[in-house]
């Protein structure tokens, strides 16, 4: 296997007597896609924000590279900058247009110069389709585009793992599909990547391994081709069958 | 035409020097505003950074301040810097400077809870999608926080200037000679000679202090169609 990225190694996550997270560990390699699936509740979004500190963890240790990510360390945001997130609910900047939102972090916190960051942001753009759009604001934007933009931003602060929190969750059905291909063109192209995700034919076509969660611990780690046709678990196969739906029209009584 | 300007009581603006003793009237009003409204941001900003605290005991003191000024009449905390003072403490205020006390107290309080309300409505979400992209807390604070905490301030802050020059003719109670008060000292002086002064005296305070409001509006108008996200 290529090098290991990020290594999980038995954390802990509560709130209060909430248990989230109980002793979680994973590896995730380089140019790995690692999908998270699992029941609301089953702590993946969790899961995603202890990763990039967003959420202290109670136990355990992550670490990126070798390095400890602690959300108290004065080094965080040095850390923080080779770890890509892209939200639920988009987070662009609403006082900045398209192109201001994406070489923010760029500039200020890597001091590259803006002429050469400008150019890799057009660059990026042209690629999801959006450079057209560079100087709107983002309430000038559809779901879908402003979750372009999102991932956009991630990608041009060069992170070396990007996670995706239930990306298209809030999005309308027929946006859905333009920001996935933008997540299965960056996969093809060898990102690292860690995914919570309900879409399941996405998540079947675009993991290199599926995490099942459940109740705050992998219940089932597998090839995605395996996983979805022949579950191990019980708890995995309950959680797949929530997805089919039996027919009610009844054939055999016609009139 | 000579007529109307008398029967509305126009003509009294122009004899002696009238107009300029009410000119001089307003710019008492306008200084006492500017002076308290620019503390009163100041202030407010300090004031509503210090109310997002957590702190219970910051919380309490700022509660109790806030509720104060609130549910005192300017009025009667007028009169309690601007005479109370002289016999609790032994200090004789100027008038103007009480009012600026006063002015201030309160803008201070009213433009505290506009910036916490303001610092609060930013959601938890643009500081993590911000911290998440690598930046710390201080230019978090300056490239995310303060831009958007201060394009949904403006509006609402303007809206509390104009309410606070509204309310400086109140200062008459404390014997601050500003522009109305100037006008009934011209009324009276001419009570006589043109007993219809008053209507065109105070239509023309009206215009004035017209001018000095409708363009801090208009101003709140344009930034909030400006901003609106």
């Amino acid at each position: 296997m290529a090098d290991t990225v990020l290594t999980i190694n038995n954390i802990n996550k509560s709130y209060g007597d909430n248990l989230i997270l109980n002793g979680l560990s994973l590896d995730v390699h380089k140019g790995e896609v690692i999908v998270i699936i699992g029941p609301s509740g089953c702590g993946k979004s969790t899961l995603l924000r202890c990763i990039n500190a967003l959420e202290p963890i109670q136990g355990g240790e992550i670490r990126l590279d070798g390095e400890l990510i602690d959300g108290n360390s004065r080094n965080i945001a040095q850390i923080r900058q080779k770890i890509g997130m892209v939200f639920q609910n988009y987070e662009l900047f609403p006082h900045k247009t398209v192109l201001q939102n994406i070489i923010l972090a760029p500039m200020k916190v890597q001091k590259r110069s803006k002429v050469e960051v400008t150019e890799e942001a057009e660059q990026l753009l042209e690629r999801v389709g959006l450079l057209d759009k560079k100087n709107s604001y983002p309430r000038q934007l559809s779901g879908g585009q402003k979750q372009r933009v999102a991932i956009v931003r991630a990608l041009c602060m060069h992170p070396e793992i990007m996670l995706f929190d239930e990306v298209t969750a809030a999005l309308d059905p027929e946006m859905v599909r333009e920001v996935l291909d933008t997540m299965l063109e960056l996969a093809k192209n060898g990102s690292t990547m860690l995914i919570v995700t309900h879409e399941m034919n996405f998540a079947r076509a675009i993991a290199d391994r599926v995490i099942f969660l459940d109740g705050g611990e992998i219940v089932e780690e597998a090839d995605p081709e395996d996983f979805f046709t022949y579950p191990k678990t019980e708890r995995a196969q309950k959680f797949l069958d929530t997805f089919e739906y039996e027919s009610v029209k009844h054939h055999d009584n016609e009139y | 035409m000579q007529a109307l300007v008398t029967d509305l009581g126009f003509d009294v603006l122009f004899k002696g020097t009238n107009f300029t003793r009410l000119l001089g009237g307003m710019w008492v009003t306008l200084k006492i505003s500017l002076i308290s409204v620019a503390l009163s941001i100041v202030l407010g900003i300090l004031l509503g950074v210090v109310m997002t605290f957590k702190n219970p005991v910051t919380k309490a003191i700022c509660r109790v301040y806030l509720e104060i000024v609130r549910i005192m009449p300017q009025l009667v905390l007028l009169f309690i810097v601007y005479y109370g003072s002289a016999r609790l403490i032994g200090l004789k205020f100027e008038p103007e400077f009480a009012a600026v006390i006063v002015f201030t107290f309160w803008g201070t309080a009213e433009m505290g809870d506009l910036v916490r309300g303001a610092l609060q409505s930013i959601p938890k979400h643009q500081y993590e999608s911000a911290y998440s992209l690598g930046l710390n807390r201080s230019q978090t604070y300056f490239s995310i926080v303060i831009p958007q905490t201060i394009r949904r301030l403006l509006p609402l802050s303007i809206n509390l200037v104009t309410r606070m020059i509204k309310t400086t003719p109140l200062i008459v109670m404390i014997e601050v000679v500003e522009a109305t008060k100037v006008a009934r000292q011209i009324i009276d002086a001419n009570r006589v000679a043109s007993p219809n002064a008053a209507f065109g005296l105070f239509f023309v305070i009206f215009v004035l202090y017209f001018a000095v409001c409708w363009p801090i509006s208009l101003l709140a108008s344009h930034l909030e169609k400006k901003w609106s996200n």
